[in-house]
């Protein structure tokens, strides 16, 4: 293929992506299925950093995906206004296609988010109690910290969860065991 | 008297049969019947469609056409959208219109697309053309407010002004104040780019107010809603309109008063903008959906649930813009409540997002093809797909004309078997046959371009990225595309072979572009030297292209067939075989 050739194109070619990002992404040949959630957190943190623009969760390839400019920016414009203003994290379930944003700001409380996190992903929370975590359920609420640790939701009070939480995971039942709680 | 072989009837007859004929190509095909048709038509046309404003020069137009009163120009290469094409590539204006502010004093009509207007350019037009009526432009820049005033102030008569997709500096004047208080022929108004600053309410409503054949109007973002439903007071014949932004939390008296204003306006056709809409508002709109035609929700970030309740509303629905937060379910919805649909476009949330945002994949696709009959044109961004769905839509909607799938992750295989899209796109090409546009991505092998070059007999233009094998893949399509007019090409293995093969086919067609391929310099100038009647570009922002070894790939390629020779006007970074610097544009 052309790329490999040894001009060192890439020196000067012209490409939005962070500082020392790699180029894999563009010569890329295997086959996704579904995304690898496990490469989130470094992505997560990424996007949280920088505001000003919609950060590239790897090196992006000039002019791909084709969107127009003004379309481009007016996605990213509402990104901005909007994550100014709440505080948006990542919502993911194990098996489900999909992530969602949620504003932590607009709940009151853990009722209210668990309520939000059943409907949007059609699931049911089951009961929490400190010493045996949830119960009766198939999955469990969990959330990532600032320290990159992934805690059970609901074992520290709110106010204190909503300033930690970066992103949270709805996790299967089983691998939620390990867990431990908050000091 | 001399024995004229077409027809005894005269030139009179002759050019009052001619003016019923509008289109273009029917007209060219008209004036190669014989030579006083050509004469007697090129008086009589007064309509021009330059598709690629450097393949023909503004004199020789004037000179064939001397009484044109409409033209429409097009100027750079299509990729420029997608950040391809380097500032100050080319697509000038002013040329044209210095030499048809001479020629055409009657001209009344100026549509441009991806050119470069200056405020100059715009105070000639406002200048020249008396009776000046209609002025597009489209994906335009270079200009100002300054210039958008000067066509205020004097073109009494204008009818359609229509800046979409623009880059409107802002000079800070209020041009809107600039139309006199006695102009009011406004039909069409289209200033959606604008930002800000540059619109002032009053003289929106003034002029609103006092011209009664307003029938399209679309605002720009900062137009809040209180304002909105003002406007559309003053303009309850509108059939076109472009709703601006909602608040926050839901007044009810804003509510009922944007209901009502809406509830008045019974020719109300086409909707967009919706720029940071909030759900609870949108049932204010419900009053005029049953009559909807086009809605553009692209800017929407309102989710599945809200716009299967919008959706379900509008059943006559021809045309629809969504953002991929419609979902599956959505697109399901769409499909049962739609039948009327011709086009529609999904565009990505979160595009440049590792992980899908919303749950929109090629199911989606499948169901309005299997429940929209008249579904025509297709534009859809996804994350995953298979060659069954492909096919499947292929077979459900052979009346498909316009094809544009984007899977956002390039190389990505069929989903279910890990295969290229070969068989998929192979069927989508086989069974449309009236196909005339395709987008193509995912994974692919040079396989598909010998379906596309064995059954696209019809297809106009094609886009390829990250695509192909090798030569082999180009060559099936310059040799096989009959209809080929326009070729954009980027990432593909595609080289020197192909094109020099298919030299003489590049004359037949409008446009080649290719960039991040395996063409040399080296094939450029042969093949420039070979095909005079092509301009072969060679733009590249690394140098001179000959100061690298001799096997060194150009970075992009732009050949276009032209009857006016090489331009003028090129910048730096365009290199062609003419090593004379003089004809370039000063560094």
């Amino acid at each position: 293929m052309v790329f490999e050739k040894d001009l060192n194109l890439y020196a000067t070619e012209l490409r939005l992506g962070l500082p020392g990002s790699s180029e894999e992404s563009i010569r890329i040949s295997n086959k996704r299925a579904l995304p690898d959630m496990n490469d989130d957190s470094g992505v997560a943190a990424a996007k949280k950093c920088d505001q000003e623009t919609a950060p590239p969760t790897k090196a992006q390839v000039v002019g791909w995906p084709p969107i127009r400019s003004y379309r481009k920016n007016s996605l990213q414009t509402k990104k901005t206004e909007a994550e100014t203003g709440g505080m948006y994290v990542k919502v993911s379930m194990d098996g489900a296609p999909y992530l969602r944003k949620i504003d932590l700001k607009v709940y009151k409380g853990y009722p209210e988010l668990f309520k939000a996190m059943e409907d949007m992903f059609k699931f049911k929370v089951g009961k929490y109690s400190e010493r045996e975590g949830y119960n009766g359920s198939e999955f469990v609420p969990t959330y990532e910290d600032k320290d990159g640790d992934w805690m059970l939701v609901g074992d520290v009070p709110w106010e204190m969860f909503i300033n930690a939480c970066k992103r949270l995971r709805i996790v299967r039942g089983s691998e939620a065991r390990g867990l431990g709680c908050v000091v | 008297m001399p024995k004229r072989l077409a027809s005894s009837l005269s030139d009179e007859v002759l050019e009052h049969v001619f003016s019923f004929i509008q289109s273009e190509k029917d007209r060219n095909v008209v004036s190669a019947v014989c030579k006083s048709w050509y004469e007697i038509e090129r008086w009589c046309r007064r309509k021009i469609f330059v598709g690629n404003c450097y393949a023909v020069s503004p004199e020789m137009v004037i000179r064939r056409f001397p009484q044109v009163r409409s033209i429409e120009l097009k100027g750079k290469p299509h990729f420029t959208d997608f950040n391809l094409v380097p500032d100050g590539w080319g697509g000038y204006v002013l040329p044209w219109i210095t030499e048809m502010a001479g020629a055409y004093p009657w001209l009344d009509e100026i549509r441009l697309k991806r050119m470069v207007v200056t405020d100059e350019s715009l105070e000639l037009i406002a200048k020249s053309f008396k009776d000046f009526k209609v002025l597009v432009l489209a994906s335009c820049e270079g200009f100002s407010t300054d210039g958008l005033a000067a066509i205020a102030a004097s073109c009494k008569n204008l009818r359609e002004l229509d800046l979409r997709e623009s880059e409107v500096d802002d000079s800070s004047v209020h041009w809107l104040s600039h139309f006199p208080e006695t102009y009011t022929s406004m039909v069409s108004l289209n200033i959606s780019c604008l930002g800000s600053g540059e619109v002032s309410f009053s003289a929106l409503e003034r002029l609103v107010s006092r011209c009664p054949n307003l029938r399209s109007l679309k605002l720009n973002r900062a137009v809040p809603l209180d304002k909105t439903a003002n406007i559309l007071r003053l303009a309850p014949q509108l059939v076109e309109f472009s709703a601006c932004t909602y608040s926050a939390e839901l007044r009810s008296d804003v509510f009922s008063n944007l209901a009502g204003a809406f509830s008045n306006c019974k020719e109300l056709r086409s909707l967009s903008g919706f720029w940071d809409v909030v759900p609870d508002y949108l049932p204010a709109i419900y009053s005029v959906c049953s009559r909807l035609t086009s809605l553009n929700l692209s800017y929407a970030t309102i989710l599945s649930p809200d716009l299967i309740k919008l959706v379900s509303h509008c059943p006559s629905l021809q045309r629809l813009l969504v953002l991929d937060y419609i979902e599956d379910s959505g697109l399901e919805a769409l499909a049962s409540n739609c039948k009327d649909l011709q086009e529609l476009r999904v565009f990505p949330s979160d595009p440049f997002d590792a992980e899908p945002n919303a749950s929109l994949t090629e199911q989606g696709l499948v169901a309005v093809s299997l429940g929209c009959p008249k579904l025509q044109s297709v534009l859809y961004f996804c994350r995953r797909m298979s060659n069954a769905a492909l096919v499947t839509i292929a077979q459900n909607r052979p009346n498909l004309n316009r094809f544009r799938l984007c899977i956002i992750e390039p190389n990505t295989a069929d989903y279910l078997t890990g295969e290229p899209f070969d068989v998929g796109f192979g069927a989508i090409v086989e069974h449309c046959k009236a196909l005339i546009r395709l987008s193509l991505s995912g994974l692919l092998t040079d396989c598909v371009f010998e379906y596309i070059g064995k059954y696209a007999k019809k297809l106009e233009m094609l886009s390829v990225a990250f695509a192909g094998d090798s030569d082999l893949g180009l060559h099936h399509v310059l040799s096989g595309c009959e209809s080929l007019r326009k070729l954009e090409i980027r990432d593909c293995p595609f080289g020197d072979k192909a094109l020099l093969t298919n030299a003489a086919k590049l004359e037949t067609m409008q446009s080649l572009w290719m960039s991040s391929c395996s063409v040399s310099f080296e094939a450029c100038k042969l093949l420039s030297q070979k095909m005079p009647r092509l301009n072969v570009e060679v733009i590249d922002e690394r140098g001179p292209p000959d100061s690298r070894p001799e096997n060194c790939t150009v970075d992009k390629l732009y050949i276009y067939r032209s009857v006016a020779g090489p331009r003028f006007d090129m910048p730096p970074f365009v290199w062609t075989k003419d090593e004379d610097l003089a004809l370039r544009l000063s560094p």
